[in-house]
């Protein structure tokens, strides 16, 4: 980040007023990380609209129940420190959810003021001593975005939670996803399983934010890897770290550390993508591909096949998650198109790097720790045929006229964000068809003859 | 494990009984750690001056705060749109340790030359706060060199609740009433306070308005303009709808300009027409009194049928609503009567003593009354009171369809105008599409339970 204290800003990103953010803050990444757990309560240590707001956000995404506590800062805990409140949460979550885990995130407010978070949740051990686990991730917004914040409380979980000793155990690997949607978390879990392998996902949102409809409520929704499963991730034949573009350290680090092996990659998008994933699982496991996700392989091959004159060429404009903006532009260049324009709001710098590997493109632009005010600068100059991104995207889309693919966090102007499927060769083939279906219908509905067959 | 209220939140429910009303311990922050529906003091001023669409609205703050509210409400502007972009100064480490105000000139300049904006509003979030950035002063220093007011919003999330971030809007609009001049401003004159246009309704009430012969010098805030703000001294009444935000302007203009208020709500056709009297009485024209009474008569005949046959459909089914502000609880709780719907179930964020008493007194007996209720308490709640539809903001929706109930959005972020006699019908049109719909049948909970069965919606109008 360039200097900013000066009134004589220097070019560059940070010279640039934000308009219309490309990145939510970091706690609203630690909790949805907390949601992956299970019989987790996340809570924000700071002020109760920060909870609010985020569970509002990822409500309008998931469209599922998703509690956030609040410690409640007011003006006395601001300028007095927040102990009281902190421990008072803590309790109030216990009587009322009775959960096998809270974890803490630091809004702004309790960051600027130097909470000393380690040192509250002792005292709180002290008057508590049958309290439940509670895991603290430092999370201030003036540092990190959503991304960092998931990632960095999915390392704050994997060094407080993940002990267990012993040999490894040669059936189980773990999996390490960036923001994916539950879709995604289940059909990852499906296609490790088919290697005859179990998984520990961490985390597995994937039934706690796109639950069943039962005959009651529940206080926690069902779902998420336990403490239990946690704790043994370092006893795990092989990690599959899949946030090639995440936070260094690497939460995986952790694991590797005590003892499981890791192998970083990117989001598995495309056939080379997921072929690389695959061949990860068949050294875990010794096993060979299973029949039917091989059949799944030839069959977006033959949709690759169908499709492939109409992506040509197409030039692209990708935005989101660094994570999502990798995999997908790797897919891009994979059947042919051109992704010109990268774009994240994510500061952690590592998207550009991850970019390296594809066909050099004269005309790519690569935005990191952007905005959406720049982006649609960009979208603009670039002459773009299709936009690729989450629903904030919509806007700009509909300003420039070009036709927009959601893909995700978040996506609140359509229903199924849980269910949308982007991962594996299935994923791809959905996401493959969506993308070309969408080119197909920009050129039908711009089209004065109005074919019926293309 | 069988629920139980928090200790700390036992004085904030109560139950409707005859004859007799609860004192609920309301108006106090939110109890740590209970998953209030509620937000901030930043909320509260950013929802109040959110619609004014040729300001310019800087959030001066990190990221967050600017990202969670931007074009988070459907307030519609017939002109510019600038409410709909979402500026943050975006502050990052180094500025919170050595100071954001230098951050906050250069946006606040950038942003001024490019978007030319009438005026600006800075909002200081939590931070801002804290490290003690001098936000009046940089707003002054720019204001003179660029010529337009440059307004502070002293709004940090810490200084108390939603109604408190009200407090510092409505100071925020005084700076700009009276700025102009308004000697041109005929008797028969008003501003609309607490109306954001969510959907247009702002239009619905102002079209009323204007056939009634009334001109409206400002709405405060619906599409809403500065130049308008400006002269809004100059009405003779100021007609304020959500009371719970608007009510200390109203207070304020009176003490300051002399103008009387009256506090109505335009939602259900009930208060609606009561409005629309209100301001015709108030305005002690004969004329505008027999044009709103044609007006009234009028419109109630045009959506009577539909409103009878919705009616049909909905007869003793039985809802839940929790809302911002209490008077529109009233105004819902009538409605719903209306519609032959019971109210079993009502609450706020931010209603006081002697708003949660009239409530009481608007609601049937053993009706739950509840204020800043959590998740949780909420979906208790709608279980033990056999609720139907559950009526709030998108926060509830989830909670309601995991029981298997109805669910209709009376937020700030919905889509379709709810307000005037045909607002009131389109409430209906939800509630009843909701109720009745054939889904909830397949629901766990419903298909159970044969003894009461929602109906099939086959009476669709």
């Amino acid at each position: 980040m360039s200097c900013a204290h000066a009134i004589k800003l220097p070019d560059g990103a940070r010279a640039q007023t934000t308009v219309n953010p490309c990145t939510l803050c970091a706690p609203l990444g630690a909790a949805l990380a907390s949601a992956g757990v299970r019989g987790a309560v996340p809570l924000l240590h700071g002020g109760q609209g920060c909870a609010t707001y985020i569970r509002r956000y990822l409500i309008s995404h998931f469209r599922e129940p998703m509690d956030v506590a609040s410690s409640s800062f007011g003006e006395s805990q601001t300028v007095f420190g927040g102990e009281a409140n902190l421990h008072r949460a803590l309790e109030n979550i216990a009587r009322q959810y009775q959960p096998s885990l809270v974890t803490v995130a630091t809004t702004c407010v309790a960051e600027t003021i130097g909470e000393d978070v380690e040192r509250l949740l002792g005292s709180y051990a002290e008057k508590h001593p049958d309290h439940g686990a509670v895991v603290w991730a430092s999370t201030p917004s003036f540092k990190d975005g959503h991304v960092e914040g998931f990632h960095v409380m999915v390392g704050a979980l994997l060094e407080k939670l993940a002990v267990a000793g012993g040999d490894p155990k040669k059936k189980t690997i773990n999996v390490l996803p960036p923001i994916v949607s539950p879709a995604d978390l289940r059909h990852l879990r499906e296609i490790v399983q088919g290697f005859g392998l179990d998984a520990t996902i961490l985390p597995d949102y994937s039934d706690t934010l796109d639950g069943v409809i039962l005959d009651h409520y529940k206080p926690l929704a069902d779902g998420g890897t336990s403490i239990d499963e946690i704790a043994e991730m370092p006893r795990s034949v092989g990690t599959l770290d899949l946030t090639l573009t995440g936070i260094a350290p690497r939460p995986s680090a952790v694991l590797t550390k005590r003892g499981s092996t890791a192998r970083v990659l990117g989001l598995p998008i495309g056939i080379r993508a997921t072929d690389a994933m695959c061949d990860a699982f068949g050294e875990w496991s010794g096993s060979d591909t299973p029949a039917w996700l091989a059949h799944e392989r030839g069959r977006l091959l033959d949709a690759y096949a169908d499709g492939h004159k109409y992506v040509f060429g197409q030039r692209v404009g990708v935005f989101g998650d660094p994570e999502l903006v990798a995999g997908i532009a790797g897919f891009l260049a994979e059947i042919g198109a051109r992704p010109v324009l990268c774009a994240t709001g994510a500061r952690n710098r590592a998207l550009r790097l991850a970019l390296q590997s594809l066909p050099a493109d004269d005309e790519r632009v690569v935005l990191e720790d952007s905005h959406y005010g720049a982006i649609e600068d960009a979208c603009g100059r670039l002459k773009l045929d299709l936009l690729i991104g989450s629903s904030k995207g919509y806007r700009m889309a509909r300003a420039l006229g070009v036709p927009l693919v959601r893909a995700g966090f978040p996506v609140h102007d359509r229903i199924g964000a849980g269910r949308l499927l982007l991962v594996g060769y299935r994923g791809t083939m959905q996401f493959f068809d969506a993308v070309v279906n969408t080119l197909l219908e920009a050129k039908q509905a711009a089209s004065p003859v109005g074919f019926s067959y293309l | 494990m069988a629920f139980k209220i928090l200790d700390e939140r036992e004085g904030q429910v109560a139950r409707t009984r005859k004859g007799s009303t609860v004192v609920l311990d309301c108006n106090r922050a939110s109890v740590a750690g209970s998953v209030s529906q509620r937000a901030c003091t930043f909320c509260g001023s950013r929802v109040v001056l959110y619609p004014i669409a040729d300001a310019l609205h800087l959030v001066h703050g990190p990221i967050g705060c600017a990202a969670y509210t931007w074009d988070i409400r459907g307030a519609l502007s017939s002109g510019p749109e600038l409410h709909r972009i979402s500026c943050s100064t975006d502050l990052r480490e180094r500025d919170v340790v050595l100071g954001g105000e230098a951050r906050l000139e250069s946006s606040l300049r950038d942003l001024i030359s490019r978007y030319s904006p009438k005026a600006a509003f800075v909002y200081a979030t939590c931070v801002v706060g804290v490290i003690g950035d001098d936000v009046p002063a940089v707003c002054k220093r720019v204001e003179t060199d660029v010529g337009i007011p440059v307004i502070p919003v002293m709004a940090e999330g810490f200084r108390g609740t939603k109604r408190d971030g009200y407090s510092a809007a409505t100071r925020a609009l005084l700076q700009l009433i009276g700025t102009a001049d308004a000697s041109d401003v005929g008797p028969l004159s008003i501003n609309l306070l607490g109306d954001f246009n969510v959907a247009g309704e702002s239009w619905i009430i102002k079209n009323y308005l204007s056939r009634m012969g009334v001109a409206v010098v400002s709405v405060l805030t619906g599409d809403g303009r500065v130049d308008e703000i400006r002269r809004a001294h100059g009405a003779r009444l100021n007609v304020v709808q959500c009371a719970g935000s608007m009510t200390p302007l109203a207070k304020a203009m009176q003490e300051r300009y002399g103008i009387p208020f009256i506090r109505v709500s335009f939602f259900g056709i009930e208060d609606t027409a009561h409005a629309l009297y209100e301001v015709a009485e108030k305005l002690g024209s004969a004329e505008v009194r027999a044009r709103t009474q044609a007006l009234v008569r009028d419109e109630i005949a045009k959506v009577m049928p539909e409103l009878k046959r919705y009616r049909q459909g909905l007869q003793g089914k039985r809802a839940g609503l929790y809302v911002g502000g209490a008077f529109k609880a009233f105004s819902l709780v009538r409605a719903l009567r209306q519609l032959g719907v019971t109210v079993a179930l009502a609450g706020t964020q931010t209603g006081d003593q002697e708003e949660y008493r009239e409530l009481q007194r608007v609601c049937d007996e053993d009706t739950i009354i509840v204020d800043d209720t959590n998740s949780l308490e909420l979906a208790n709640f709608l279980v033990e009171q056999d609720v139907d539809v559950f009526i709030g903001g998108v926060k509830e929706r989830p909670i309601a369809y995991k029981l298997g109930l109805g669910f209709c959005d009376h937020n700030h972020e919905r889509k379709i105008p709810l307000a005037g006699f045909e607002g009131a019908v389109a409430f209906a049109r939800e509630v009843h599409a909701t109720a009745t719909s054939p889904v909830w049948s397949l629901m766990p909970r419903r298909a159970q339970r044969a003894e009461r069965p929602l109906a099939t919606g086959t009476e669709t109008p």
